[in-house]
């Protein structure tokens, strides 16, 4: 039984051996500090042992010097641990500009992936060794979680709205993904793999494909059915704004706020169309709750994403779209 | 009379103590009145502390033997003793049962009840009718999630996380909500009763600083339960009503935010874990004080760590979402927060293991316990700091990890205390005392059970094995192995002073007034204490634990 039991988990992204770092840091504190408080408890323990059924103590009140030493270095050491957390956190948070997008959408209790290629998995991804990816990731239910234990990242998959976890794979292989948010009855069987290819190998498995569009290309029929393209037009004389060059900039609102387009602020103007009205429009256009799924959605997105400024057609090339995000 | 010279006489001559010649009190509160009535209608808050005493003793239970199933699924990869929804109803039941029918009320209702009257020399709580009202609603609310456990069960988790809750799960949601909404009005009730006999029913002499240690750990959790417990009230409210009439609040597709239910939720949720441990750290400077038989080393360093937890609980609850999707800026608040709160429970540490620095140490149960506590609360409090670094925490957080760090708490923490206070007092309460062999015995038993059933699971959390799982990985088997072994050693150290302290009710030795030569009012009233506490209201003229004053008296 113990054979193939792991004390400690597979190390398998650049984020990883940083957090690792600060683990063992804090093991260290931790180890110290217990051996510091059992050694001072068993050693007055047996040196002050009650030696006549009448033995008082040694009154003693307390002593400032003492009590301020024991403020002000924990105090030390949890902020350099605070700074230390915090640091990795940033990294964390922040992806590096370069990144391979690919879409998630859990539900229960299933993980959907979309590559931009449009190739389609279920409950397992295959992602290249040594690329930054990004997973942008919503929920058709519950919030779900997306752990992958070997890259040490985490992040809830949240109803109605976009979150984001960043990794670069250093090392080839399969490692488990599981959902670490409760999500009902099947939540122990949400779980997928991760599987991390040599470039050219994971080329190769892009190149088997899928059979369909890549997914600017999907968003491209659904915007031409549901008849978005009708107010929204390449050449500024719709009734609504025009969206090439759109992805990235910032707006300004009727109300003179600004908001930056976003995969979320898309969403929501697809979903919510009268919460935030770009000045010199008026709200009228219909909402699509209901109409498209989330993954629809999430087409349509990427689609808008792929409506670069120096053309009025969309670009169906993922190869540009994945330069950016 | 002067309750001093009482005190001498104890320390010199404890054996005339521990003689069984000692005679019962004549009249007692436990002989003031036979019969069902003379318990349900009591006002006397030492019956409505042995009345909470025995209802959160058939919920610990209840609660434990969820728990041995859980781990006997858990002993195998593969979910195969029982289906994925039992499983999910089995951890959410112990969850709710452990947390609001046992840990919240467990020390605060019934030591606490018991208790702070007498260390302030009162004759009871300043309002004994809202004390026993608070034991029916407590009981009221037991009855609302039994019924929903018998009429199925509730699959949500304790946590009860939207919109899983509101929108998703079949289960009896409504119920259980009401039974916490309830049961959360008893909390309130007993918080602003203590608060109230605190500052108004103190005896003459007994100063702020003249109060023991467990008062001042007992004021500061009934502030946390006044303070506290409305927003929980609120959160489950909504909850029930989002579900049964799809209010928007929490469900996207109604306009809700679901993470705002964590916010609400947590906002209790988190100083609620101070209400289960700052009455066991009361409790154990009580304890290591006796134990030592001196006074607690930086007693007002000890009394005001007290407040600054209760005050800073407050402000630490968004470390329970560093995932969920809030701003990098509102997560490194909080993480700075969660390690402020590190600060007073290291000092109260550090001062508990000097307080012991030339004491006069009796090795007792009660004081095995205290160390015990000592010891592991150390780890589970070392542990956090894991957990309030941002950058660690996204790789530990909802892992079995998270698991081990909070039973260190409230297991090693919150449950040791109370098991340590009951063996302690237990002379005071019943008038008898315990075998103190199987005492020490069972202490010993449930420190190695405990940390068998937990370390492994700190190992399990850092390798990636998320919690709520019904089945897992094969290669996380073995550690699970050990958890499980150790859950069963754990339950048998839990029903050995069940059995004996039932039995030294009847066969036990007499305790006399002052079993372990202890300074502090309670020790100067009879075993079981008369109804109305004292024959005469106490006069205080010292500090707690005066010892050497005692002696020179």
């Amino acid at each position: 039984m113990w054979s193939g039991t792991p004390l400690f988990p597979e190390t398998a992204s650049t984020i990883a051996s940083r957090v690792d770092a600060l683990y063992c840091f804090l093991l260290a504190v931790a180890v110290f500090f217990t051996l510091l408080i059992a050694g001072l408890v068993v050693v007055y323990g047996i040196r002050f042992r009650r030696r006549s059924p009448n033995g008082i103590g040694t009154t003693i009140r307390g002593g400032a010097v003492l009590e301020v030493t024991w403020i002000v270095i924990p105090s030390l050491i949890t902020a350099v641990i605070f700074v230390w957390g915090a640091s990795v956190f940033f990294a964390m948070s922040r992806p590096p500009n370069e990144t391979l997008n690919i879409y998630v959408v859990g539900k229960q209790w299933m993980w959907k992936f979309q590559h931009l290629d449009g190739q389609r998995e279920i409950n397992e991804v295959h992602v290249p060794l040594g690329r930054v990816v990004k997973l942008i990731m919503t929920s058709e239910d519950v919030i779900h979680d997306v752990f992958v234990p070997a890259f040490r990242v985490k992040a809830d998959v949240l109803p109605g709205r976009y979150t984001h976890i960043w990794f670069q794979a250093t090392k080839a292989g399969r490692y488990h993904l599981f959902c670490a948010e409760y999500c009902g009855t099947r939540h122990s069987g949400m779980i997928g793999q991760v599987i991390v290819m040599e470039p050219a190998a994971y080329q190769a498995w892009l190149g088997a494909g899928s059979g369909e569009g890549s997914l600017a290309s999907e968003g491209q029929k659904l915007f031409t059915d549901l008849t978005c393209s009708s107010c929204h037009r390449p050449d500024a004389q719709g009734r609504g704004p025009v969206l090439v060059g759109l992805f990235g900039k910032t707006v300004t609102l009727q109300n003179g706020e600004t908001v930056s387009v976003d995969e979320a602020y898309i969403r929501e103007s697809i979903l919510q169309p009268s919460a935030k009205v770009v000045a010199g429009y008026q709200p009228i256009m219909p909402t699509f709750q209901g109409t498209v799924t989330e993954e629809q959605l999430l087409e349509l997105v990427e689609y808008v994403k792929s409506l670069k400024s120096s053309t009025a057609t969309p670009v169906d090339d993922p190869g540009r779209s994945r330069e950016r995000h | 009379m002067t309750t001093q010279v009482d005190l001498a006489n104890a320390i010199e001559q404890p054996e005339a103590f521990m003689s069984s010649t000692l005679a019962f009190p004549p009249r007692n509160y436990l002989n003031d009145g036979y019969g069902v009535k003379s318990w349900l209608l009591t006002r006397d808050h030492k019956r409505i502390a042995l009345l909470y005493l025995a209802a959160i003793t058939f919920f610990f239970f209840l609660g434990g033997a969820f728990a041995v199933v859980i781990r006997l699924e858990l002993a195998t990869p593969v979910g195969d003793l029982v289906s994925d929804d039992t499983y999910n109803k089995l951890f959410t039941m112990h969850g709710v049962m452990m947390v609001f029918f046992f840990l919240i009320p467990s020390i605060p209702a019934t030591l606490g009840n018991f208790l702070v009257p007498i260390m302030i020399g009162a004759k009871d709580l300043a309002f004994p009718k809202l004390n026993l009202a608070s034991w029916y609603i407590y009981v009221l609310g037991g009855l609302f999630t039994l019924y929903a456990l018998i009429a199925g069960g509730v699959d949500t988790g304790w946590t009860f996380y939207t919109p899983f809750s509101t929108v998703s799960s079949t289960t009896n949601v409504i119920p259980t909500a009401f039974g916490i909404f309830i049961t959360g009005f008893s909390s309130i009730l007993t918080g602003l009763n203590f608060i109230v006999t605190i500052h108004r029913m103190r005896a003459p002499g007994m100063t702020w600083l003249r109060m023991p240690l467990f008062l001042w750990s007992m004021y500061a959790t009934s502030m946390i339960f006044v303070l506290g417990t409305p927003v929980l009230a609120i959160t489950m409210l909504l909850v029930a009503a989002e579900r049964l009439f799809h209010f928007g609040f929490f469900d996207p597709r109604l306009g809700g935010d679901p993470v705002l239910f964590q916010h609400l939720f947590w906002f209790y949720s988190h100083p609620a874990v101070y209400i289960m441990v700052l009455p066991a750290m009361g409790v154990v400077s009580e304890l290591v004080a006796a134990g030592c038989r001196k006074p607690v080393f930086g007693y007002s360093f000890v009394a005001f760590a007290s407040v600054a937890i209760g005050v800073l609980s407050f402000l630490v609850w968004g470390h329970h979402l560093f995932v969920a999707g809030q701003s990098v800026y509102s997560a490194l608040i909080f993480s700075a927060f969660s390690f402020m709160v590190a600060i007073p429970s290291a000092v109260k540490v550090f001062n508990w293991t000097a307080t012991m620095y030339r004491g006069s140490i009796q090795w007792d149960t009660p004081m095995l316990y205290a160390v015990g506590f000592v010891g592991l609360f150390t780890m589970g409090g070392l542990t956090g700091l894991f957990l309030a670094a941002v950058g660690l925490d996204v790789h530990v957080t909802d892992t079995y990890f998270i698991i081990a760090h909070f039973h260190y708490i409230m297991v090693g923490g919150a449950v040791l205390g109370y098991l340590g206070g009951l063996h302690f007092w237990w002379p005071k309460i019943s008038g008898r005392l315990y075998n103190e062999f199987l005492g020490k015995i069972s202490a010993g038993i449930i420190f190695l059970g405990f940390n068998l059933t937990f370390f492994p699971q700190f190992i399990l959390g850092y390798l990636g094995m998320p919690r709520r799982y019904h089945a897992y990985p094969p290669e996380f088997q073995a550690l699970n192995v050990l958890s499980s072994a150790g859950a069963s050693i754990l339950g048998v150290g839990y029903l050995i002073p069940m059995l004996y302290l039932m039995w030294s009710l009847r066969y036990g030795r007499i305790a006399g007034d002052n079993p372990w030569g202890a300074v502090g009012l309670e020790w100067t009233t009879t075993s079981p204490p008369p109804t109305e506490n004292f024959q005469h209201t106490p006069v205080v003229t010292s500090g707690a634990y005066e010892y050497q004053v005692a002696r020179m008296q």
